[in-house]
């Protein structure tokens, strides 16, 4: 072997190593398109072009990558406290519940009280949700992962309850009446004619508070150091004082208030009413965003840019490449979590042996260490 | 409700509980040996579609059956490559699966049968059809045991069958031989083993092909037995009940059977108990039945009503030491 496996500096390890995951998803992605006989170079194209290509393409975009903005966010916050947080799904769902009902409420003011209203109530529920599982694994040892797949399923059925039988809208199929004209949050169109119509709305600025947020949260506050060392060293956070269930419920708490936030953008700023399955998946590509970007505000707004363009992307494929099914995308989704989030070791260990070669070069001649190679 | 309302009930319990039976089972080969399994429910669906679509092709349904083992223990491989030799995150793997198969099902159904990624109507001689067990209409005319011979236990697919002889044999499999002890054992101490001189990670491997198999089979039960199509997302959260169930069975082959059945039963009365009046509760929302084997799993998990501890190793990649 040529040298020694040298370290990886930081920017192999937090750009190198998730772009090549990526590409190496984009890859099988288009030898699938290619073995199913249509030009995979072209499929990438319109892809691409779909998502970046015009104002209202790129309005697409950065709304799916606000929502994955904050899913990819609450992943983030629970993963820093040592907890695998897999239900964003259904915190996000049930946030809806507090989101619309804060919004019918108050939809005959004005849309900024709806907007804070409902951001109120989206993160009211969504924490709650979150918690409880916090507070099971806290106090009880259920394990989180389990008890969070359970909550989703616990909240489809709950939600699916509450559109059909009780905040339902007579007449239509379980949802719920749609927000008056006074109180809609204002798309982003009605100020910039570029994006054409395209869902993008205030939430966007509310995902790059968060961004900012979650940063100053875990990086420059006592609080954040809490939920780092508990994840990093529970042994070590038990020893200096910090109460393990106290932290472990705030900070399922901030991650599904984080993940509830989500159907501020979707539900009450786009849709306008509460649908059932609103969140469709897009609490689980959180799992993604968080993974790829390395559970860093950075990382994640680079990788919820990305999911997001796909999604956008994926439409326009159907559109333009009929022959192409859009589900193209959901199976590079799928290639990228495995990659980034399970199969990180993959590349780990060739690339730590090229940086360990390109650097023992001028220092050793050994002359085994290449034959070796 | 009479007793000739129960047999139908209890029939068609039967029917739901077995693909649960099977994901189940194969779940408890996995996270005996310490490895979680959160993609049971993509390696189902993954094989849903292959035995749909191959069986269609090809006009034979074993064939089917095969190209579903094929498949789903494929997708088993991937996990282990990923969860034992790359020392990964498992439920990251488990649920990057479940989206592969939701995606590439869809993908390749599309692309092969162009009718938006279900899979052409199998005709009834290209699917596994039920089996009369011997002297099956002769034993109905004997009253209450009659009926239950004829009606609940003979008619069904030999899947069913199979479903049911799984649960002895993995009771005796993981109890009384050599290969149980160890996969008990490795889902526990995983370095006592190795120490022993046992390889890890063959018996891990071994354990994930014995899943990909039964999630295989269940797969196939569910296009090609119960249904006679694949169409989107037909698993439609199968594979998480399953999991629930492995875990209110706590990991035991026997409870594994009744917790199945349990939830086989619920799933059967969610559709009957629509719109039925009870007394002083009155009527019971269909939403609520379908939440509550989740409900009951977390109870559970918490430790309200006996507790529910996994294998020791569960989810830890093994490191060997040099």
């Amino acid at each position: 072997m040529s040298g020694a496996r040298q370290p990886l500096p930081s920017w192999a390890l937090n750009v190198l190593m998730p772009a090549m995951n990526v590409l190496l998803a984009l890859f099988v992605g288009g030898l699938a398109v290619a073995l199913i006989g249509e030009n995979p170079i072209e499929a990438m194209r319109v892809l691409a072009y779909g998502a970046f290509g015009s104002g209202y393409g790129l309005g697409f975009t950065l709304h799916y990558a606000t929502s994955l903005t904050f899913t990819g966010l609450a992943v983030a916050v629970a993963y820093h406290s040592g907890l695998f947080n897999i239900g964003g799904e259904g915190q996000a769902y049930v946030a809806g519940l507090g989101a619309i009902m804060m919004a019918l409420w108050l939809d005959q003011t004005h849309w900024v009280f709806v907007l804070v209203g409902s951001i109120v109530g989206a993160m009211t529920l969504g924490a709650l949700w979150a918690a409880i599982p916090g507070y099971l694994q806290a106090k009880r040892g259920s394990h989180i992962v389990i008890t969070t797949i359970m909550f989703n399923f616990i909240a489809s059925a709950f939600m699916s309850y509450m559109l059909a039988q009780v905040i339902t809208n007579p007449g239509a199929n379980a949802e719920t009446r749609t927000i008056a004209e006074t109180g809609r949050i204002p798309l982003l169109s009605e100020y910039f004619e570029f994006f054409k119509h395209s869902p993008v709305n205030i939430m966007l600025i509310f995902g790059i508070l968060a961004l900012i947020g979650v940063y100053i949260l875990l990086w420059r506050t006592k609080l954040g150091f809490k939920i780092r060392t508990l994840g990093q060293n529970p042994e070590a956070a038990r020893y200096a004082g910090i109460s393990a269930v106290s932290i472990i419920v705030i900070a399922m708490a901030i991650s599904g208030a984080l993940a509830g936030m989500m159907a501020v953008n979707e539900a009450v700023s786009v849709q306008k009413r509460l649908v059932v399955g609103y969140v469709q998946g897009f609490g689980f590509i959180g799992i993604a965003v968080a993974f790829m970007g390395r559970a860093h505000p950075v990382g994640i707004v680079l990788a919820a840019i990305l999911f997001g363009a796909l999604y956008q992307g994926g439409v326009e494929l159907a559109f333009v490449m009929p022959a192409v099914p859009s589900e193209l995308v959901l199976v590079i989704q799928a290639l990228v979590i495995l990659f980034s989030g399970a199969m990180d070791e993959m590349f780990k260990p060739v690339l730590e042996r090229v940086f360990g070669a390109f650097r023992s070069k001028p220092r050793t001649d050994d002359s085994t260490a290449t034959e070796e190679a | 409700m009479g007793f000739e309302d129960i047999i139908p009930l209890l029939n068609s319990s039967v029917r739901f509980a077995v693909p649960l039976l099977l994901a189940c089972i194969a779940g408890l080969y996995s996270e005996r040996s310490g490895i979680v399994d959160i993609g049971l429910e993509g390696k189902m669906l993954g094989a849903a579609f292959a035995a749909a679509a191959v069986a269609a092709l090809t006009g034979n349904v074993w064939y089917g059956m095969l190209a579903a083992i094929f498949v789903s223990c494929c997708m088993s491989m991937i996990h282990a490559i990923a969860s034992i030799n790359l020392r990964g995150n498992q439920v990251i793997s488990g649920v990057a699966l479940n989206f592969l198969a939701l995606g590439g099902t869809v993908f390749i159904g599309h692309s092969i049968f162009k009718r938006g990624g279900t899979t052409p109507n199998l005709p009834k001689d290209v699917r596994i059809g039920p089996i009369e067990l011997p002297f099956a209409a002769e034993i109905g005319q004997v009253p209450f045991v009659g009926p239950i011979y004829e009606q609940l236990i003979s008619g069904h697919s030999i899947i069913v069958y199979f479903a049911f002889a799984a649960v002895p044999i993995t009771a005796w499999v993981l109890m009384k031989t050599r290969l149980g002890l160890r996969l008990r054992a490795v889902g526990e101490n995983p370095k006592a083993l190795d120490t022993a001189g046992i390889s890890v990670f063959k018996l891990r491997y071994q354990a994930l092909i014995i899943t990909g198999i039964l999630c295989g089979v269940a797969g196939a039960y569910l296009s090609t037995s119960q249904g006679a199509n694949f169409s989107e997302n037909m698993t439609a959260g199968r594979g998480f009940i399953a999991l629930a169930a492995l875990i209110f069975a706590k990991w035991k082959p026997w409870n594994a059977l009744w917790t199945c059945l349990l939830f086989g039963v619920l799933s059967a009365a969610q559709i009957r108990l629509q719109g039925v009046e009870f007394p002083l509760i009155g009527e019971v929302p269909v939403q609520f039945i379908q939440a509550l084997p989740y409900v009951l799993t977390v109870v559970l998990l918490a430790g309200f009503i006996g507790r529910a501890i996994p294998p020791k190793a569960v989810g830890q990649p093994y490191v060997k030491e040099r």
